[in-house]
């Protein structure tokens, strides 16, 4: 069984089928159908909803935080323990006038916000969020951010962006819902000490055979792994879901990595970052793009919003897509992986854990439990690119990441990793050898980028060319050392104008 | 013809001219505001889903459904031959097949329909259907179609003057090519239809359509029922934009075949990838020129074919290339001019409508020719542009109907002083010497856009009104709201009548039997054709009102003044429900229906002239982009926009037609990127791969003005159409892009962009630009040598 508060309702769901995404479950089983679906791939944001969960502040007390998630991606038995809020929620009158609707959804009236209007209850769901996390406007550039992942076709976005500001003009409205939450979870804690006994139950959601396991100890995901080897792992679910969606597979056993203690937590020791496999982009950025300023525009760009509130580094490795961002920036980090299973664990290099075309070393009873990113040396600098057509939620036509060590102005070791190259993320270990060794010059890098046609022939696609992907890299590496060569403070790495492209909006 | 003078010109106190919000705008922050697959589905509603050919062209040899048939819940599995009426459903001409048994002609072309008792086991069961065919070589390449002259319709051309002989008599000649990208439309809400038997053993159907009576027809065709046995309704459309003019049918057809088997509901509703695959999109063309002009870049002749890339059927694609055609000189003057129009097949779906119909993908030749000529004589693009304008004494269009307003050199002006455009031209060519990535590039480019119908019988329109007793008002008119505040528009023009508050007019669902024989809503006449009949309408009854209190208060019809919900007269005063009720109790009906058609206009086909525009609307844009040399990346920092909606009826809903349409216009010209493969199969079949604009493409600086005019003609309170023309506001983007490029030769040579300007394309037009500049420099140094 799994429990979770809907709005203001506690819900309670044991037979369901184990594929069903909270948005379908919404819409065809609970009859909520202000949640829209747009895509079904978590690229329009249609069926935005808020997802609250509560975490430890740094008091110690306990606190709950609302993030937005595409409800096409979200498996319905990972809402286990999460307060779900839809857009009925957000107004309570049924007949409300301008005044009785919340400040967000005023100011989309007021503004001229919504023209069909089907895009609409996705956007006010983004805005709440960015509303219910900050007390007062938080300026332009986190409005987009909160909203890159909502799509409109009709309004081309400036009364949206004007909404997002008014609303905090009237009057602040009080988040009425962590209240709720938190009694809520009160009542699950309660029931869960009366059946001591049960205590170590794994969540579950089931349809006739097929079953969906809410592991929330690693031995529990481990021997579950190794009974079921032909399972299929999922933790945010950002890319399994589509499969579900536009494939329409039918896996027996799905489990869930999401809510395993340890592979959710983020730990920061002397010489490295242990990342759990399941914290998703959102919580792992503020650490980790403090520690490597130069990768802040790769995890802002890399999806969506609601994207990086779901996705995980786990996910992302495992699903082993030849253009998955993270990839490429641990590789040229020299980042490892642990893996676990009921045997024991072993760490592996990030660039080993690939072997082809969406496949990897994993063993059917392995699950990937943490990634381990070392700490920046003094002498590092580090280059992360992205090439695609649209600057935002759009996956790479060629992301490039370099990190170099040098020593007295020679090169002492590069690391060139690359996506959308090759079929997997990969280095270029040619450009690496022209490196290492050479002046910490423009020229070094520019001579090392003509040897990117060695190490890569890339595939010609529906993104780019062959062609377009071998100049443009190259072309980068004329950007990164013009960029190197500034020596521009990596604290500042974001106002480069005069030679970076960036949002139109700022 | 028919003429109606308007009633009276607004006034401050009315409903007209305010900027009124979207009569669903609180229902639609509140997720209240229900679209067809939000309606509570009937008990034992079932889920249709239709089954794919797997090959672009060749012929079926045998279909195995045992698979899906086998499926649990499968109710039935319906072919080509369970059609009782037509199986072509072409809205004009035939060729758009429901179901084929045979021939395949496009990829992914409906074979079956699988009806289920969900939507994933329909879905789930389509997929399990083995199809075998046998394959035959598809054209997806235009220039095979235009070499083979395989067209879906014959060419048609428009001519004035002599071209060819004053382009060769003209001191400069130039000649260029453009390949255009197509464009899905994109409505957030996919296609979805759901029939029901009705209580009389008819059919209601509620569909996501743009011209509900074309779907009553349809389907009453294809069952071969009469007309009155469908009725179908449209409350709102999750976005239109063209995509359900005629696309929204296939799939009610589909579903309405369900319930006439099964005689339950059926839902039909297409996942995202499919929708992509299986509905038309904005026509790729192939366009080429040439032209004469003088030093001053003044043409005196211009020839210029397009070819449109229409797919394997009609469908619309006859009126889009005439509109292609229209528009091949946007707001210039061309003294002498032919231009052919040729309707390409290809095998892929059939392509459709899509805001501006064809003109915009006329009238970027116009402005690819005056961006060319620019920089043939070494001028600024504007002073070209401004030479070639319209004016009184150069005023034929090519198809011979005269342009009568001329307003595009007053607004160029003015958005040339008040956006500071020498300024900045200035700032940009300084920034550019010395900026080593970064290239700035702006440009600024006018619209002039033709309102009407081109195919003249759909310029006609209804609508009811309904005044109940206690003084409220249903409105209901042919026009379907698909975003557009059409139903706001109609209302506030009904409520401005009446002199009553907007609230008082209720918005009801677009219905067949309510208002029948209805046009689409499309070709931006919305307004202009149900404004004016709901007017009429309204205008009815107000008449039998004024002649009413006339009669019960003895006072003369002329002092009789409606405003403030209050109707004054000579001797007093009453509420406008107290007159409603007064009516009723006289006996006098408050119900009237209205009508209207556009007058004017007429277009000879066979010679090629006449007047198909009742008007044109303006408009002009300013846009500044950067590009990045180094990846082709680009952004657009600046734009402003002045544009002539005549006297606005609802200034906000105007500005985000025009902020809407322009960033549409943006994406087609610069992300949204569709492509085929060889194949026949669409490679950019989602939002992964096909990119809109996101709310970061946003420029940062937005400015969007209405000119302050009204329509000379007597459209509906002299407003004019503004769903299509701001769309082809966004060439400034494009233009602006190709002249960031042209700085690396100081504009001596600015390279061709097709479109959309992709990064990849705008890197290799840098390329291009750089090579020139090499062997330029080259060329000059050896001449240079040699002189010495």
């Amino acid at each position: 069984m799994i429990q979770f508060l809907l709005n203001d309702t506690a819900i309670e769901v044991e037979t369901c089928s184990p594929t069903l995404t909270i948005l379908d479950w919404l819409r065809t089983i609970n009859g909520k159908v202000g949640t829209k679906e747009g895509c079904a791939t978590g690229d329009c944001g249609a069926c935005t909803l808020l997802v609250g969960e509560e975490y430890i502040d740094a008091d110690g007390s306990k606190k709950w935080q609302y993030k937005t998630i595409n409800s096409c991606l979200m498996l319905l038995g990972n809402a286990h323990g999460k307060h779900i809020i839809t857009v009925e929620a957000v107004t309570i009158s049924k007949y409300p006038k301008l005044q009785d609707l919340h400040p967000v959804q005023r100011a989309m009236v007021e503004c001229h916000g919504s023209q069909c209007g089907f895009c609409t209850p996705g956007f006010i769901m983004s805005l709440l969020a960015l509303y219910i996390n900050n007390e007062t406007y938080p300026g332009k550039s986190a409005v987009l951010h909160a909203l890159g992942g909502n799509l409109c076709r009709c309004t081309g976005y400036s009364p949206i962006i004007k909404a997002a500001e008014k609303a905090y003009e009237y009057e602040r409205a009080q988040e009425p819902w962590s209240t709720m939450a938190a009694q809520f979870k009160q009542g699950l804690s309660n029931k869960q000490n009366k059946t001591d006994k049960d205590n170590n139950e794994v969540p579950f959601l089931k349809s006739g055979s097929r079953i969906f396991y809410l592991p929330q100890l690693t031995d529990q995901l481990v021997n579950l792994r190794a009974k079921h080897p032909d399972s299929q792992l999922v933790s945010g679910g950002t890319d399994f879901s589509i499969e579900l969606s536009q494939n329409l597979i039918l896996p027996d056993v799905i489990i869930s990595t999401s809510q395993v203690q340890e592979l959710t937590q983020f730990t920061d020791t002397q010489t490295c970052f242990a990342i759990g496999a399941a914290v998703t982009y959102h919580q792992l950025m503020d650490k980790f793009c403090a520690e490597f300023p130069e990768s802040k525009e790769l995890f802002e760009r890399l999806g969506s919003s609601q994207i990086r509130n779901s996705g995980t580094l786990g996910g992302s490795l495992g699903n082993a897509s030849p253009i998955g961002d993270p990839a490429p920036l641990l590789i040229a980090l020299n980042a490892s992986m642990v893996l676990v299973s009921n045997e024991g664990s072993r760490t592996i290099k990030v660039q080993d854990f690939f072997v082809g075309y969406r496949q990897t070393v994993l063993k059917t009873n392995e699950v990937i439990s943490q990634v381990l990113v070392p700490k920046r040396s003094d002498s590092l600098k580090l280059a992360c690119h992205k090439i695609s057509k649209r600057f935002e939620d759009d996956i790479s036509t060629v992301c490039l990441v370099l990190a170099i060590e040098h020593e007295q102005g020679v090169i002492t070791q590069a690391r060139c990793a690359m996506g959308g190259m090759a079929a997997i993320p990969a280095r270029a270990k040619q450009v690496e050898q022209q490196l290492v060794g050479a002046k910490m010059e423009t020229r070094s890098i520019t001579h090392a980028a003509t040897f990117i046609s060695q190490d890569f022939s890339p595939m010609s696609d529906v993104r780019a060319s062959k062609e377009y992907r071998l100049l443009v890299s190259q072309n980068l590496m004329q950007r990164i050392a013009h960029e190197f060569e500034q020596s521009i403070p990596v604290t500042n790495i974001t106002s480069l104008p005069k030679v970076r492209i960036a949002h139109a909006s700022l | 013809m028919r003429h109606f003078e308007m009633d009276k010109q607004k006034s401050q106190k009315g409903s007209v001219g305010q900027s009124k919000h979207h009569d669903s705008a609180i229902k639609q922050v509140c997720g209240t505001a229900n679209y067809v697959d939000d309606q509570a589905a009937p008990i034992g509603c079932l889920h249709g889903y239709p089954v794919l050919a797997p090959i672009a062209t060749g012929v079926i040899t045998s279909i195995d459904t045992s698979k899906a048939e086998a499926l649990a819940g499968v109710k039935r599995i319906f072919s080509a031959k369970d059609i009782p009426g037509k199986i072509d459903i072409g809205p004009i001409f035939p060729g758009d097949i429901l179901l084929t048994d045979k021939e395949i002609q496009y990829h992914n072309q409906p074979v079956l329909f699988v009806v289920a008792d969900s939507y994933e086991t329909a879905r789930r069961a389509a997929k399990l259907v083995d199809i075998q065919c046998e394959t035959s070589t598809p054209v997806i390449d235009i220039h095979d179609s235009i070499e083979q002259e395989n067209w879906v319709r014959p060419p048609h051309s428009l001519q004035r003057g002599d071209a060819q002989g004053a382009i060769d008599n003209a001191p400069h000649q130039l000649s260029g090519e453009l390949s255009i990208g197509g464009q899905e439309h994109f409505y957030l809400e996919g296609q979805v239809a759901l029939t029901q038997p009705n209580e009389d053993g008819g059919m209601l159907v509620q569909c996501s359509t743009q011209h509900p009576t074309e779907v009553q027809h349809l389907i009453a065709k294809v069952l071969k029922q009469p007309f009155n046995f469908v009725t179908v309704e449209t409350r709102r459309m999750g976005g239109g934009f063209g995509g359900k003019e005629t696309q929204g049918a296939p799939w009610a057809c589909l579903a309405a075949l369900g319930t006439y088997y099964l005689g339950c509901a059926v839902k039909v509703r297409l996942a995202r990838a499919d929708d992509f695959r299986l509905t038309g999109k904005r026509h790729p063309f192939y366009n080429t020129y040439n032209v004469g002009f003088d030093d001053n870049g003044v043409i005196s002749g211009a020839h210029i074919e397009v070819n449109g890339y229409c797919g394997y059927s009609p469908d619309l694609s006859d009126a889009i290339v005439d509109r292609a055609m229209f528009h091949a000189d946007n707001a210039y003057y061309y003294p002498a001019a032919k231009i052919i129009g040729n309707r390409c097949k290809v095998n892929t779906v059939s392509h459709t409508a899509f805001r501006g119909f064809g003109g915009p993908q006329g009238m970027i030749m116009a402005e690819l020719i005056m961006d060319d000529i620019a920089a043939a004589l070494g001028k600024d693009a504007l002073e070209v542009r401004k030479a070639n304008l319209y004016r009184e004494g150069r005023d034929i269009t090519p198809y011979h109907q005269t342009v009568e307003q001329h307003v595009l050199k007053d607004m160029i002006e003015k958005v040339e002083t008040e956006a500071g455009y020498w300024q900045r031209r200035e700032a940009i060519n300084t920034f550019n010497k010395t900026s080593p990535f970064i290239k700035k590039g702006l440009a600024m480019t006018p619209v002039k856009f033709g309102i009407s119908f081109t195919v003249q019988h759909l310029n006609q329109a209804g609508a009811l009104i309904n005044i109940y007793s206690d003084g409220s008002i249903h409105l209901n008119h042919g026009g379907t709201e698909m975003g557009q505040g059409l139903n706001t528009k109609v209302a506030q023009i009904v409520a401005h009548a009446f002199g009553v508050d907007l609230d008082t007019v209720g918005i009801t669902a677009t219905r067949t039997d309510k208002v029948p024989n209805t046009s689409p809503t499309a070709a931006s006449s919305g307004t202009d054709l149900n404004g004016m009949a709901a007017l009429n309408a309204a205008n009815t009854i107000k008449q039998r009102l004024i002649e009413c209190v006339a009669e019960h208060f003895n006072v003369e019809q002329s002092s009789i003044v409606f405003e403030d919900d209050q109707v004054t007269h000579a001797k007093g005063q009453l509420s406008f429900a107290e007159l409603a009720q007064l009516a009723y109790m006289n006996r006098i009906s408050l119900s009237a229906t209205g009508y209207y058609a556009t007058p004017k206009i007429h277009y000879d086909r066979a010679k090629a002239e006449g007047r198909p525009f009742f008007y044109f609307a303006h408009g002009v844009s300013l846009s500044e982009v950067e590009i990045d040399v180094l990846t082709g990346e680009n952004t657009v920092t600046r734009v402003d926009i002045l544009h002539d909606v005549g006297s606005s009826l609802n200034p906000a809903l105007d500005i985000g037609q025009i902020e809407g349409a322009f960033i549409q216009g943006m994406g087609w010209l610069t992300t949204e990127d569709l492509q085929w493969k060889d194949s026949g199969e669409l490679a950019s079949f989602g939002p992964a791969t096909y990119k809109i604009p996101a709310i970061g493409d946003t420029p940062a600086e937005f400015n969007v003005t209405l000119f302050d005019s009204e329509n000379p003609e007597t459209t509906v309170f002299r407003s004019k159409a503004v769903g299509e023309p701001p769309f082809m506001l966004g060439f400034s983007v494009w233009s602006a892009i190709r002249n960031a490029v042209g700085s690396i030769t100081e504009q001596r040579y600015v390279p061709p962009i097709d479109t959309p300007a992709t990064p990849e394309r705008v890197l290799n037009a840098v390329m291009d630009a750089k090579n020139w500049l090499q062997q330029n420099s080259r060329d000059e140094k050896t001449k240079e040598a040699s002189h010495d």
